[in-house]
């Protein structure tokens, strides 16, 4: 958007937080409609489609047979990759991941491994020798804004949603039975995005905001009410009074929306 | 590295490598280090030992990245092959294209951008040697090249983590700590504005936690930014006799 635009967006987005609007018409504190769809796609162990207001979120897991690390032998290897698909937005453009997709990854992927989300030691087959890989995938399809909330989201209701094969092991050789269960997952972590518009705190911003934000944390926390991953975004700062005040929101949000899903 | 010990932190509160829970590794800095980059600086924080150029504001390249309304801040942060155990291949990460992300979003907050329009900063990060915490005392440095090379800025930058290491809060994690210890809170402030400009999270804190892990990172940021203005004091604030 060029910079005359923004400007006057920014002005009128402004006046309306003043008076604790948006311009989609919501309260600062209040999240986009959700909602979930899963195991849309029949070939993934399994995938889940996240809405956020607009923004669409596609995640898809793969579960393959690989290799531990080695400073890891008896864990399974939890991976995860985010594409910025470029039908998503004009901004987005083809070619290798650039550093928005490979934050959003690595931020994600943050809060499902801080949190021992996946059950890795489940994962393991033969210790040092053969373990399940799990690929998570996101897939930006449409973007209105947040991301990594969005993201988050779709990669938890996917992961819930992934079947794991059937195997024994006879005569040392791995075969595999018929016959699926379930990804063994410890918890559900939740992730909940604020940002800061002329020292004001929202969350959920969309698009339309997210090109006037300053800065914004994100904050992944556990049932528990404890926090597992934490990233600044943004090129300008926050006080360590608005930091806290983020966390305490994040927390109360996560809780909220944890009740509404019954993760 | 070696099995992991039992407790990182003994009965009298003393870390594996000596310190108390709120001490800070030893700090050297020293600004003004390269001759062809436009400022340069250079942090043993620690075993890290990082060097910083900058160049700019000069034109931007490639051309396309310009902006008509403000200057383009671009960050490299690197680390060479041999700064860690195992070798680690000079190709770029994409941990290390991530962290190169959060160090510019953690400098642009210091910088009048909107006062040099159509130009650009490089600022090129070098981790010689890395022994946890090289996030932060790149910014550490990045920020006292920055002032080196003459770019106006709001306030110094100072990088700090502080983490839970056992069951206590403690300053500047190490490497074995940062591994093995339970979170681990990197922190970039400027402490004149009382604004953080980094904050990430690794781990699990309760609440209460977290807020005492910000305070002493501050703190820690607090101290290293007295030792960063001495830096910079040394190099421009010495007299030098001209011989005729």
């Amino acid at each position: 958007m060029s910079s005359l635009v923004t400007k006057v967006r920014l002005k009128q987005i402004e006046q309306l937080l003043e008076k604790g609007k948006r311009l989609d018409d919501r309260g600062l504190l209040d999240t986009r409609e959700i909602k979930i769809e899963q195991g849309l796609i029949e070939k993934a162990e399994g995938s889940a489609r996240v809405f956020l207001g607009k923004t669409e979120v596609l995640v898809g897991v793969k579960v393959g047979l690989g290799e531990p690390f080695p400073d890891t032998p008896n864990d399974g290897v939890l991976t995860v990759n985010a594409e910025l698909v470029p039908l998503a937005s004009p901004n987005f453009e083809p070619g290798p991941p650039d550093e928005s997709s490979i934050e959003l990854a690595r931020v994600v992927d943050r809060g499902i491994r801080e949190s021992k989300c996946v059950d890795t030691e489940k994962l393991c087959i033969e210790p040092g020798k053969k373990v399940f890989v799990v690929f998570v995938d996101i897939y930006v399809l449409n973007h209105d804004g947040n991301l990594i909330d969005a993201a988050a989201l779709a990669a938890m209701a996917a992961l819930i949603n992934t079947k794991m094969p059937n195997y024994e092991i006879k005569d040392g050789e791995l075969k595999m039975k018929q016959g699926y269960t379930q990804l063994p997952l410890k918890s559900h972590p939740i992730t909940v995005t604020t940002g800061k518009i002329n020292n004001r705190l929202i969350i959920d911003p969309w698009i339309e905001e997210e090109q006037v934000m300053d800065s914004r944390i994100t904050f992944a926390t556990k049932e528990d009410g404890t926090i597992c991953a934490i990233q600044k975004g943004g090129s300008s700062y926050f006080t360590p009074q608005q930091i806290l005040e983020a966390s305490k929101i994040a927390l109360d949000k996560a809780a909220e929306l944890r009740k509404k899903l019954d993760w | 590295m070696n099995e992991k010990p039992d407790k990182l932190i003994d009965k009298k509160g003393i870390r594996l490598d000596g310190r108390k829970a709120d001490e800070l590794r030893p700090v050297k800095l020293q600004v003004g280090v390269l001759s062809h980059a436009d400022g340069s600086a250079y942090i043993e924080h620690g075993k890290n030992k990082i060097l910083v150029g900058v160049f700019g504001p000069r034109e931007v390249h490639p051309k396309h990245l310009m902006q008509p309304d403000r200057m383009v801040l671009k960050v490299r942060y690197h680390m060479a092959p041999f700064s860690v155990q195992e070798r680690k291949s000079p190709a770029p990460s994409r941990r290390e294209v991530e962290l190169s992300k959060v160090i510019k979003e953690s400098l642009e907050p210091a910088l009048f951008l909107e006062l040099y329009p159509r130009t650009g900063v490089d600022v090129f990060i070098e981790v010689l040697q890395a022994d946890g915490g090289t996030r932060c005392a790149a910014i550490t440095a990045a920020a006292l090249a920055i002032a080196d090379a003459g770019v106006p800025m709001r306030d110094l930058v100072v990088g700090c983590a502080a983490g839970k290491v056992d069951d206590t809060v403690v300053l500047d994690l190490y490497d074995a700590e940062d591994k093995l210890g339970a979170a681990d809170v990197p922190v970039a402030y400027m402490p004149a504005l009382n604004a953080i400009t980094l904050l990430q999270m690794d781990g699990i804190l309760e609440p209460a936690e977290f807020e005492k892990a910000v305070g002493m990172a501050m703190e820690g940021c607090k101290k290293i930014y007295e030792m960063q203005k001495e830096a910079l004091k040394t190099k421009y604030m010495v007299v030098k006799e001209v011989e005729e």
